[in-house]
């Protein structure tokens, strides 16, 4: 039984960490923000040529060869640093499918592409009707002769105003379980009939609108089988998950960590405020809902690495418990620093827009309270 | 990071499941803590010729010398099994015989560690005072001075199984005039000394755990100081150390949880369960059940920073608040779970599960203010752990 990271996974955490300090500072951050694309494409070389685009690509197909946990320990640090981009979009979106799912011609087209960062990708599932359940998948593609013809819109997808590729969920077959019908296709981003809007969103992340009119898209682009790509489409959304609530325990760390140092220096009535105790216990509270976190992250994601039969339950437990923790954490850190803390231009309040995001994705504290209590018969 | 036993671990946990199975006392889920020790006496006994009754203990003292995880996954073994523990001796065993292993001397450690091992001691503690809790350092039983003896007057309170005990730890100021630390003697206190006499305390769940002592003019010989004369208060933190790492708090939680949503299931159709009637119990349930899971990793992270020989700091402290806080809040959603049938109490007839929940919702209220009140607790994890400045 332990709980600590292999030295491997610490030397890519400590390396990563000291990078993105120097590589991904503030100044970005804010920047993206405003950004049209979102993203730095001199940081997207950077972190390619580090591997990180292709951490999990076996190396034969150009990537670093690294497992599913060592993703989650590197994006954890990139939550930590807020970084801007698609590098999780392209990870969710591109990577994790083609290596699970993908036939050999699918993975030698594109992994390769992938971790050389020449490809950015990105997993179109929700809909206006805003669901993460197979109900949500309505946008139906149309069988005609050797292609699907897709009409309708996908909403809240990250970066698809600037991805090359993405793996769209359809409904193919209607009627009968919302589960049964659903397929999964490999869409050029670029193809005619499509047309992306960004939308403004709290966490200044590029969440899209797309729409769909008359897209053609080859059978040959099929991920899996036509009809059955529900269990697909659900396994990769697990590993989102789990990734996701990395990044926000990450982000959370860094939030604690930044209200802390300004509990310890901000002086008033001559003292730091952090020697009162009301600030005290709000950081002892912090540190438990930061630490709480990230380990039953790691117990879900580890159970998803090791294919663990309860993976599904925990990472729907994990992600109930890191929504509203990540949630206080960075309420807490609003708090602590008073008035500042309230301003645009002191950078707490990064981390509190970005953790609501991060809550909201793949689903929320509700929703998959729902399927653990499912899970347990309740 | 490997979530699973290694092999020697797999290998000590099938040991240990194999000895509770052969010789553990079967205990109906539900029994009250004193008959379950009324059967308990044989197991006890297997226990001590073990050594695992004091499984923290060096090999060299009559203990078990398990490691951290050995430990946890003893506790865990035990606790799903229902297997009896010797919670009187746990004062002994769990701090008054470590604190002597690490600061007494060989005439101290042969005069009262065998008695514990072999379960004929109990001990108690006497640390707190009426006017001297979380501020404990501000104690004020005096001890004074006279020929081979100290002489000690002053009273001590929420002494735990001191109407029991044989022995008690005690803490009394042997030094007024220093600061309020460094004037603290660690004495280990005879119970049958002439001069003290205990009065018991009834909690609000209706049971008598706790006691005050008085001393009036009690003699205790100075072979009974443990460490040096006014360094008893570093000497007593070592001994809270022992107390707030218990592994395995959170362990046995999770368990009660499941125990509930079984509960929920069975009797889903009768008025004394919510589960259709109550649109927020099966959340609450859920929630409690993630909550213990997150305990358990917490449990896990000590063992594990203590495995790869990282000292925990504020991380005993923290599990400490998670696991007093989570009891109270499982206490809450089982008796949610009962409706008007949760008020029932204790041996009586229409009592769900013998009102065992009812009495654990009051006893719960406890666990958040005894061996450091999560107030104290936070500022530990703040002050020592995080480096914010005392008040």
């Amino acid at each position: 039984m332990d709980l600590g990271l292999s030295e491997e996974q610490e030397l890519l955490k400590n390396f990563a960490r000291d990078f993105l300090e120097k590589e991904c500072p503030e100044t970005l951050v804010r920047e993206m923000e405003e950004d049209e694309k979102g993203y730095s494409p001199q940081l997207w070389k950077g972190m390619a040529e580090q591997g990180w685009l292709g951490l999990i690509v076996p190396p034969e197909l150009g990537g670093s060869g690294m497992t599913y946990l060592d993703l989650v320990v590197l994006t954890e640090e990139f939550g930590r640093a807020l970084v801007p981009g698609p590098f999780l979009s392209t990870q969710v979106g591109g990577a994790i499918p083609l290596l699970d799912w993908g036939s050999d011609a699918q993975k030698k087209e594109f992994l390769p592409k992938i971790a050389a960062g020449e490809q950015i990708w990105t997993l179109a599932m929700t809909e206006p009707s805003a669901r993460f359940d197979a109900e949500g998948v309505q946008m139906e593609a149309k069988a005609d002769g050797d292609k699907f013809v897709l009409n309708g819109t996908k909403l809240f997808v990250r970066d698809s105003h600037v991805a090359d590729y993405m793996t769209v969920a359809v409904r193919t077959k209607k009627g009968g379980k919302a589960e049964d019908g659903i397929t999964l296709l490999i869409v050029d981003a670029k193809s005619p009939g499509i047309t992306n809007t960004a939308l403004q969103t709290i966490g200044s992340d590029k969440q899209c609108e797309i729409k769909f009119e008359n897209v053609a898209v080859a059978k040959a682009n099929v991920l899996g089988e036509v009809d059955k790509g529900w269990a697909v489409l659900n396994s990769i959304v697990l590993k989102a998950t789990a990734l996701e609530c990395a990044y926000v325990v990450g982000l959370s760390q860094m939030d604690f960590e930044i209200t802390v140092s300004y509990a310890k220096e901000r002086v008033q009535f001559g003292r730091p405020i952090g020697s009162f105790q009301a600030i005290q216990h709000k950081c002892a509270d912090m540190v438990t809902d930061v630490d709480g976190s990230r380990f039953i992250m790691y117990r879900a994601a580890w159970a998803i690495a090791e294919g663990e039969p309860d993976a599904e339950q925990l990472v729907h437990m994990a992600k109930t418990w890191c929504s509203e923790a990540s949630r206080r954490v960075v309420a807490h850190g609003q708090q602590i620093h008073g008035g500042i803390g309230f301003t645009k231009d002191y950078k707490i309040q990064l981390y509190f827009r970005r953790q609501k995001m991060a809550e909201l994705m793949w689903g929320d504290a509700d929703f998959h309270r729902e399927l653990a209590a499912q899970s347990l018969s309740l | 990071m490997d979530l699973r036993d290694s092999p020697g671990e797999a290998a000590f946990r099938k040991e240990v499941i194999e000895f509770i199975e052969t010789e553990a006392p079967r205990i109906e889920r539900g029994t009250r803590i004193e008959e379950s020790m009324a059967k308990s006496g044989q197991w006890f006994r297997q226990m001590a010729d073990r050594g695992w009754i004091a499984p923290a203990w060096p090999k060299e003292y009559g203990g078990a010398g398990m490691s951290v995880t050995e430990q946890f996954i003893f506790n865990e073994e035990m606790a799903m099994h229902r297997a009896p523990r010797p919670l009187h001796l746990i004062i002994g065993l769990g701090m008054a015989g470590p604190t002597i292993i690490m600061h007494g001397t060989e005439e101290q450690k042969a005069k009262w560690l065998p008695g514990m091992l072999a379960g004929t001691d109990i001990w108690c503690q006497g640390y707190s005072e009426p006017e001297a809790g979380s501020d404990l350092a501000s104690l004020r039983t005096k001890a004074v001075e006279d020929g081979d003896d100290y002489v000690l007057n002053g009273q001590k309170i929420w002494s735990t199984i001191a109407h029991v005990a044989k022995w008690m730890i005690c803490l009394a100021r042997t030094d007024p005039d220093a600061p309020k630390h460094k004037g603290i003697t660690y004495f280990i206190i005879d119970m049958k000394s002439p001069g003290l006499e205990v009065r018991g305390l009834t909690n609000m769940a209706d049971t008598h755990e706790f006691n005050e002592v008085f001393f009036d003019n009690v003699r205790v010989p100075k072979a009974n100081i443990l460490g040096e004369l006014n360094r008893g208060w570093y000497v007593g933190m070592t001994t809270l150390d022992f107390e707030r790492s218990s592994v395995g708090s959170a362990i046995g939680m999770r368990q009660e949880v499941e125990e509930m949503i079984e509960y929920a299931h069975v009797h889903a159709d009768e008025p004394g369960c919510t589960l259709k009637t109550d649109p927020n119990i099966r959340y609450e349930m859920t929630d409690r059940l993630i909550e213990t899971e997150v305990g358990r990793m917490l449990s896990y992270r000590i063992a594990s920073m203590q495995t790869r020989g990282l000292v925990p700091n504020y991380e005993a402290s923290l599990l400490k608040v998670f696991s007093g806080e989570l009891h109270q809040r499982i206490a809450r959603t089982q008796l949610k779970l009962l409706g008007l049938y949760g008020q029932l109490k204790l041996g009586g007839p229409l009592s769900p599960l013998g009102g065992r929940w009812c009495h654990q919702y009051l006893r719960s209220m406890g666990y958040t203010i005894e061996a450091g009140t999560s107030e104290i607790q936070r500022n530990i994890i703040a002050q020592r752990g995080l480096g914010l400045a005392r008040d």
